[in-house]
């Protein structure tokens, strides 16, 4: 009666001292339903091999059947951590396929959301990974201070988490009255708060013994593995999108880019935050630059972009968003095809992971800060 | 009325002790008895304080994490959610893995929970109020704290899980590297004092704490101390966010139970054992000893509850080269400065 469920993938060279273990589906440090099949020599791992698709939902199959607008939503539950910055990614491609003009206040608030997301996304990245790495406070500590946040983008969407706020040709509606006043409290609390992060975590000496040398990209190996955002970053590619190839309002603000130098679990951890404190930079140039204007631009009720085909990319939380669509010139998209930075970065994991002990891996897998959501679609 | 009470009861007592001194065998019946009760009496003071423990750890993790804890459950601050937290352990069902090797599975909570209890035998409560002044009372208590690790490979192998095993097997590796340098840093406090027993040991701080002689020694034991508690930073044998729960992760119910008792009543009885190695034990002025014992030892749960809920977790080599490169050296050299202090101070 007992019936055998093979497990792929299995390897059939395995050693007589090693041993096969399942990290995953279901583990706390999975940061979702990812499989590792992980071959340990004692607490040494030999090999680590990523199983992916518990996730999968059609997210490309089913925008096929969708509307332009009503892949929108769809998009939000990609990547569900960072929603809004998924919008940005499609929107701003379907805008390039149909060639719509987007007024100037509408690409001013989307880049104070796609900022304050980047903030909420690193925050969660930040406390989840201290998690990780066994100290449980910070995770509550950066909760707390995500909570403003989608205080925030609830007054402006309505929404918490999958937000549907920016639309083909603008956003949604307006900033509600008191937003900006209450963007500006975060931007003052926020900085306080993250040097206190800082000195609970980033200083302590345990957390530093845990990251420095482990799971080290070199400067090659991160390009040849289509790495991107801030593990590309912090194996010293100076390359960021926003500042590269500026997108929605990106390109009249003054963006740094926090760049490390060894590509190690330390180094990937500063950039992402160093990147909170830019962020807060961005969304403040971002406030004194909002005009009154228009939000939504003149889009047909049914929309019909051209046919052809586009390609766009967007600088995410987790790194480089793209998006290829292909039209032909009907109410829905012939074609989308997702580049999802989880999931590109996820092939890089087993390199990092070589040689290095059980605890590594964990803290291999927070430091690329993967979204399970966007890796499966 | 109260003292009429006392004076009846020490009454029975003398005639207890009368009775008892006719012969030897009743002599003997009437000690075993009454050693009995004495244990009994300490089983109960650890249980309850370890139900006391549960909730003040969930309280004091939630004001460090500005969360608020137990709310709900008994007013004020949650003070029933221990009794909850209990029924619901027991209400659970008991789940023994069909690979499991039985006798170990079961036999393993049984002897963590045993060995945190035998520590509390030379624990001096308070000036007499001890199970057992042993003679070798130093000697005893290194070998009960150690036998908590038996429970946990036997835990770990008997499990049959292969995160189990990894969990078991970082606490054997853990346990050949602290109980060193742990032992090493008692055996300084018993030359300080010039005894091996426990009560002893606290007689003779009657004047000056051991911490102000023995820094050092008190900084090893505490680190020893964290390892011997699997609590962070060296919760490596559970390491929930990299095991899973590591050695335990194959229990459910009542048997889960007992491992998460132990640890409290470990936290209890390892932080009892600080405070009589290097704070005194009951000593102190104005108040009784029993209220100052209370006091400092709870001082050192909420210390170790403190860092806890502060640190991350070291890596298991970090642990290892940590006990045997800073660790043993420095009961080395704290052992060797304490042989000169007694030899010619």
């Amino acid at each position: 009666m007992t019936e055998t469920v093979e497990f792929r993938p299995l390897p059939a060279d395995i050693g007589e001292h090693e041993l096969l273990v399942n990290m995953g589906p279901s583990h706390p440090s999975t940061h979702g339903v990812l499989r590792v099949v992980l071959r340990v020599d004692g607490e040494t791992v030999v090999d680590a091999l990523p199983d992916l698709g518990f996730l999968h939902r059609c997210f490309e199959k089913l925008a096929e059947s969708w509307t332009w607008p009503q892949v929108v939503p769809l998009t939000d539950r990609l990547d569900y951590v960072s929603a809004m910055t998924n919008e940005l990614a499609y929107v701003i491609a379907v805008e390039k396929l149909a060639g719509i003009e987007v007024p100037e206040r509408a690409q001013v608030i989307r880049v104070i959301m796609a900022e304050l997301q980047r903030i909420a996304s690193h925050l969660v990245w930040f406390g989840s990974f201290a998690n990780d790495l066994g100290a449980t406070t910070p995770f509550l500590y950066a909760i707390r201070e995500r909570e403003h946040i989608l205080d925030l983008f609830e007054a402006a969407a309505g929404a918490r988490l999958t937000y549907s706020y920016l639309r083909i040709g603008g956003v949604r509606n307006d900033l509600p009255p008191g937003f900006v006043e209450k963007c500006r409290d975060f931007l003052r609390l926020m900085p306080k708060r993250l040097k206190e992060y800082e000195n609970l975590l980033l200083k302590n000496v345990i957390f530093v013994a845990r990251t420095k040398g482990v799971g080290r990209l070199t400067r090659e190996q991160a390009i040849a593995y289509g790495c991107s955002g801030p593990v590309l970053r912090a194996s010293g590619v100076d390359f960021d999108l926003r500042r590269d190839e500026p997108y929605a309002a990106y390109g009249r603000f003054d963006i740094d880019v926090p760049v490390g130098t060894e590509g190690d679990v330390y180094d990937r951890t500063v950039c992402r935050f160093e990147e909170m404190r830019a962020s807060l930079k961005i969304i403040a140039q971002a406030l004194d630059a909002l005009e009154p204007g228009e939000t939504m631009a003149k889009v047909p009720r049914v929309l019909k972009p051209p046919a052809g085909d586009v390609y766009s990319r967007i600088e995410s939380p987790r790194g480089e968003v793209g998006v290829y669509l292909v039209s032909t010139g009907g109410t829905g998209p012939y074609r989308v095809k997702w580049r999802a930075p989880s999931f590109v970065h996820l092939e890089s994991l087993p390199l990092m992971c070589r040689g290095h002990y059980v605890a590594d891996v964990v803290a291999n897998i927070g430091s690329i800060d993967i979204i399970l959501g966007e890796v499966d679609r | 009325m109260l003292a009429d009470l006392v004076g009846l009861l020490q009454r029975l007592w003398g005639q207890l002790h009368m009775a008892a001194s006719v012969s030897p065998f009743w002599q003997a019946v009437f000690d075993v008895s009454w050693g009995l009760v004495k244990f009994l009496l300490v089983v109960l003071f650890m249980i309850l304080n370890t139900l006391v423990l549960v909730w003040l750890e969930r309280k004091l993790s939630a004001r460090i994490q500005s969360r608020l804890g137990p709310m709900r459950c008994g007013r004020p601050h949650g003070w029933l959610q221990l009794i909850a937290d209990t029924f619901k352990l027991l209400g659970k069902e008991d789940i023994i893995p069909r690979a499991v090797d039985k006798a170990l599975f079961i036999i393993a909570p049984v002897v963590v929970f045993t060995s945190s209890l035998l520590i509390y035998v030379v624990i001096p409560l308070g000036p007499g109020a001890i199970v057992s002044d042993l003679d070798v009372g130093m000697v005893y208590l290194a070998a009960a704290a150690s036998f908590t690790v038996m429970g946990v490979l036997m835990a770990g192998w008997g499990s049959n899980s292969k995160w189990s095993l990894l969990g078991a097997m970082r606490g054997a590796a853990m346990l050949v590297s602290y109980e060193v340098p742990m032992v090493l840093a008692v055996i300084a406090v018993v030359m300080v004092s010039g005894t091996l027993s426990t009560d002893g040991i606290v007689r003779a701080q009657s004047g000056l704490w051991n911490i102000v002689v023995q820094p050092l020694g008190f900084l090893v034991f505490l680190a020893a101390l964290f390892a011997e508690l699997n609590r962070v930073p060296f919760d490596l044998a559970e390491a929930e966010s990299e095991l899973v729960a590591g050695y335990n992760v194959e229990y459910s119910g009542l048997r889960f139970a007992f491992f998460f008792l132990a640890e409290y009543a470990n936290l209890l009885a390892l932080s009892a054992v600080a405070v009589t190695l290097y704070f005194g034990g009951w000593q102190g002025p104005w108040l009784p000893p029993f209220v100052w014992f209370m006091l400092k030892t709870y001082a050192f749960v909420i210390l170790v509850m403190w860092i806890r809920w502060t640190l991350p977790r070291v890596r298991v080599d970090q642990l290892l080269s940590f006990g045997w490169k800073v660790l043993l050296p420095a009961a080395l050299v704290n052992l060797f400065a304490t042989g000169i202090y007694v030899l010619w101070v």
